[in-house]
């Protein structure tokens, strides 16, 4: 049975869906809200925001995350800005000019109305987060300040140094703290989602374990929220933190709802390169060193040999033999192309031989123009942490030499289906933030990820999980003693025994670190048929050289961090080969989705409009069953489709 | 590059622990110190022992989950970093690591290197926050800050809430961190309103929660990853006196 995909996207002129939306959508009084329970998993910007701003609607809400404390999630990491079409730079920046570049930046790939509801309600982040003690960086006038990110010819983005995510997640935080203060809200530190539970159709709870005891508990709700961010810890090595993680998504997806555009995985330009085979993370270098900083490989070959030997210094390449293909490429954005644009052209120029370190996968990141125009000391002001974090981490001084690059995964703009009211295919099933898959399309823009966790969160969620709820007043508290529950309990303990019991020859690691290398190779920046084959048949095998030869040690009752990772790469197999399929499904080139079947003449990704103008949605029907997939066709009303065109 | 590591393993919170040894070899100078634990967990796994249980999340030096007293220093012997982002090459090389979890009566060990700091979310519940609903704001421009408030408001707030400050200081007092969060919001309008209310919620949580007192030696700001800066505390005594003065 195909999935029923309704999008609920409302009628009416774009500008004014949204209101004609929750003009229309039914809201439930204070002393029912009160009889109401949600789940909440994750406790990043989308899952704190939401936590907090639904217990003060006065909602009892429980919330989940499993490190020891909401303010570690991975949002934290977030360092460059997020956006909002403020305008308050004077630079005809608008609520449609920053619709209409997000949804250019997601090349076509995202439902028009729910990016304009995102842009809508940007203005509404700063303002909330500035009145919770955000500080903001501000101008000598103390007004705010904002900076320029790829994709966008205004400057929109606001920041707060380069720890943007932690000063946002530390207000949603601190909101959260005062709803846990009041009572309305629950919170569950060290506890993992390792099953939704679904009874007569509808999401009733979780089963969760205890990551210190290791105690598997029920949790039963009227609705529960899945806010766990992304998957890109699927390719091992990535941006991500080494705890973020697919399987509370992947298992929304085994019990039924549908999972959108698997393969649009975001690979960010400015990472800092691999050095070796024993790494375990890959750190990120923000965007916004791309306001400054100038991207660049040597002309000639034989500087390219010369660096990698150390008979020469970058300082010493001359400026004429230096190739600024960013700047070449794309006069009109220059180093501001969009991510996915930035870290092809990084891969085009070391495919060519032009790589600058010993692996040849680096290019430069260079400061010194902008030192010789702004001096050092304003650019140790903008830059300074992530200059100090660059040396300490290569051992190089980037104010001297420039920074080597290259792109790493960061992002996964695929996620869980959602409607308009961000609810899944399984009814009182909810996903946002990173988790859904509705606004960035094909590739996301910088800024934009702490935009839509914060949206979300503060500003969506609060009112479309209203009008579900308006159905279960009535509704008594919801069982967690019943046949459901009790399944999706015996099926988490048994998987538990069994990956307990293989005890074979490798490690989680190993076989995780295979898993990665299969995707880098095969699904990464450039995808081709024979590869996603390649792909599917690799990690099919591997999964079964999991089942039989994995080892983890400890017991099933205590602190046990292997049983952690082996319960989460037992999803990475499987989520692995979902994306390969819809990788080798989607016969274009959109975004960060790159098919080198499908390029332009001089290299740009190719659409093909008349055929996959669609979000792929994806059912699951078994481990080893192909999986069913459905179409949400995105009909485009307000906005023409065109070939993305950074060059003027 | 080759280590003995001198690791404090606890099997759980009610275990004794005690040190254990093991040597690690062929690592190179630009492994990060927890990668370097991950090989030595990789071993262990392969020869069917439990690895050592350590925190630790977005390796970036910014959720605070990582911790380690490293040598008899918090973070390691290296200024101004969280333990994830201190790399091998700043230790000699044969030389012997002895690596233990926070020492804090507050923040009681889970297990090997994890131990759990819920106090400190505890006393942010108390008061670590700005009383405003959601969409219940103006808009964010209309009041004025100056930029240095700002940022010295944000200075405050690069604390990451690792409990280096707790663990390193002598008396086991959670002043910067408090400090850290009074001062960061007493530098802004916006927090102003709740000032002396929050300074005196989360003193008196800080106390109830076991933390000692401060006697100002200034470790705490030696320690701090983030290098909060002790002045904090000063503010932070400031809004209190000033606060029950009111009273």
């Amino acid at each position: 049975m195909a999935l029923k995909l309704d999008s609920k996207t409302p009628a009416g002129e774009l500008s004014q869906k949204w209101s004609n939306h929750k003009a229309a959508i039914k809201v439930v009084s204070p002393a029912n809200k009160r009889k109401l329970d949600i789940i909440i998993v994750g406790t990043g910007l989308g899952g704190a925001s939401a936590a907090a701003s639904l217990g003060e609607l006065g909602y009892n809400v429980k919330v989940f995350c499993i490190q020891d404390s909401p303010r570690r999630a991975h949002s934290i990491a977030a360092q460059g800005g997020i956006n909002a079409a403020k305008n308050y730079q004077n630079d005809n920046d608008s609520v449609y000019r920053l619709f209409y570049d997000t949804i250019k930046g997601g090349d076509y790939r995202a439902r028009e109305a729910n990016v304009y509801r995102l842009a809508e309600v940007s203005n509404l982040i700063i303002d909330q987060c500035v009145a919770q003690g955000v500080p903001f960086a501000r101008e000598y006038g103390g007004l705010l300040a904002n900076r320029s990110f790829g994709g966008a010819q205004v400057s929109r983005t606001f920041y707060a140094r380069g720890q943007t995510g932690q000063q946002l997640l530390l207000g949603a935080y601190a909101a959260l703290n005062k709803e846990i203060a009041a009572g309305s809200v629950k919170s569950y530190p060290r506890q993992e989602m390792l099953d939704i539970v679904v009874e007569d159709g509808e999401a009733k709870g979780i089963i969760a374990r205890n990551l210190v005891t290791g105690e598997i508990e029920r949790h039963g709700a009227h609705a529960v929220v899945i806010a766990t961010g992304g998957y890109g810890n699927v390719f091992f090595l990535s941006t991500n933190a080494m705890g973020s993680n697919g399987s509370a998504a992947f298992q929304c997806y085994r019990k039924g709802a549908g999972f959108a555009n698997p393969c649009f995985t975001q690979i960010h330009p400015t990472c800092i390169p691999i050095h070796g085979t024993q790494q375990s993370k890959l750190t990120l270098m923000s965007e916004s060193l791309r306001n400054d900083g100038r991207i660049w490989v040597p002309k000639k070959l034989e500087d390219v040999e010369a660096i990698r030997k150390g008979t020469k210094m970058p300082s010493d390449i001359a400026e004429e033999d230096r190739d600024y293909y960013l700047e070449r490429r794309y006069p009109a954005f220059g180093n501001l192309v969009p991510r996915d644009v930035a870290s092809r052209a990084a891969k085009e120029r070391c495919d060519a031989g032009f790589g600058v370190n010993e692996t040849g996968l680096a290019v430069f990141l260079d400061f010194k123009t902008a030192i010789e125009r702004l001096g050092k000391e304003t650019i140790k002001q903008r830059y300074g942490n992530l200059f100090d974090m660059y040396e300490e981490i290569t051992d190089v001084n980037p104010y001297e030499q420039p920074m080597q690059i290259f792109p790493a995964v960061h992002y996964t703009m695929g996620g869980i289906w959602v409607d308009y009211n961000l609810m899944t295919t399984i009814p009182g099933l909810y996903a946002i933030g990173e988790a859904n898959f509705s606004d960035h399309g094909a590739n996301r823009l910088g800024a934009s990820a702490l935009m839509q966790g914060l949206a979300d969160g503060y500003f969506v969620l609060p009112y479309t999980i209203g009008d579900y709820l308006s159905k279960k007043i009535q509704a008594p508290k919801v069982s967690t003693d019943t046949p459901a529950f009790a399944e999706a309990e015996k099926a988490v303990k048994e998987k538990i025994e069994k990956l307990l019991s293989i005890n074979g020859k490798q490690s989680v690691d190993d076989i995780h670190k295979r898993l990665g290398n299969i995707m880098w190779n095969n699904v990464g920046m450039a995808r081709t048929k024979e590869s996603l084959e390649t792909a599917i048949a690799e990690i099919q095998a591997l999964r079964k050289e999991f089942w039989s030869d994995v080892k983890v040690v400890g017991t099933a009752d205590s602190f046990n961090v292997e049983l952690e990772k082996a319960i989460r790469l037992v999803d990475y197999l499987e989520l692995g080969e979902l994306m390969a399929r819809d990788a080798l499904n989607r016969e274009e080139s959109c975004g960060g989705h790159f098919r080198s079947e499908h390029q332009t003449e001089d290299g740009e990704a190719l659409r093909h409009d008349d055929k996959f103008a669609y979000a792929a949605v994806w059912e699951y029907k078994g481990m080893d069953v192909e999986p069913e997939m459905t179409k949400e066709v995105l009909d485009y009303e307000f906005i023409h489709r065109a070939q993305r065109n950074y060059k003027d | 590059m080759n280590f003995t590591l001198k690791i404090w393993r606890q099997k759980d919170a009610k275990s004794k622990g005690g040190f254990e040894t093991y040597k690690v070899s062929n690592i190179s100078p630009d492994t990060s110190f927890l990668e370097m634990l991950d090989i030595l967990n990789n071993d262990l796994v392969h020869e069917g022992k439990e690895p050592v249980a350590f925190d630790h999340d977005c390796r970036e030096g910014i959720c605070g989950m990582c911790s380690l007293h490293i040598n008899g220093h918090a973070h390691g012997p290296s200024q101004a970093v969280t333990t994830c982002q201190m790399y091998m090459r700043k230790f000699k090389d044969g030389s012997t690591i002895t690596i233990e979890p926070w020492r804090s009566a507050a923040f009681p060990v889970i297990k090997d290197l994890v131990v759990n700091r819920g106090a400190y979310d505890e006393i942010l519940q108390a008061g670590g926050y700005v009383s405003v609903r959601t969409n219940s704001v103006p808009d964010g421009n209309a009041i004025p800050i100056p930029k240095a408030d700002a940022d010295e408001s944000m200075d405050a707030a690069a604390c990451v809430g690792c409990g280096a400050c707790a663990a390193t200081c002598k008396n086991g007092s959670a002043m910067l961190f408090v400090a850290a969060r009074v001062s960061s919001l007493a530098k802004l309008p916006q927090g102003r309103v709740e000032g002396a209310r929050r300074a005196k919620a989360m003193v008196a949580k800080m106390d109830e929660l076991g933390f000692g007192n401060c006697t100002n030696t200034g470790a705490c700001q030696a320690q701090c990853p983030k290098q909060i800066s002790i002045a904090h505390i000063a503010r932070l005594n400031r809004e209190f006196l000033a606060a029950k003065f009111q009273d």
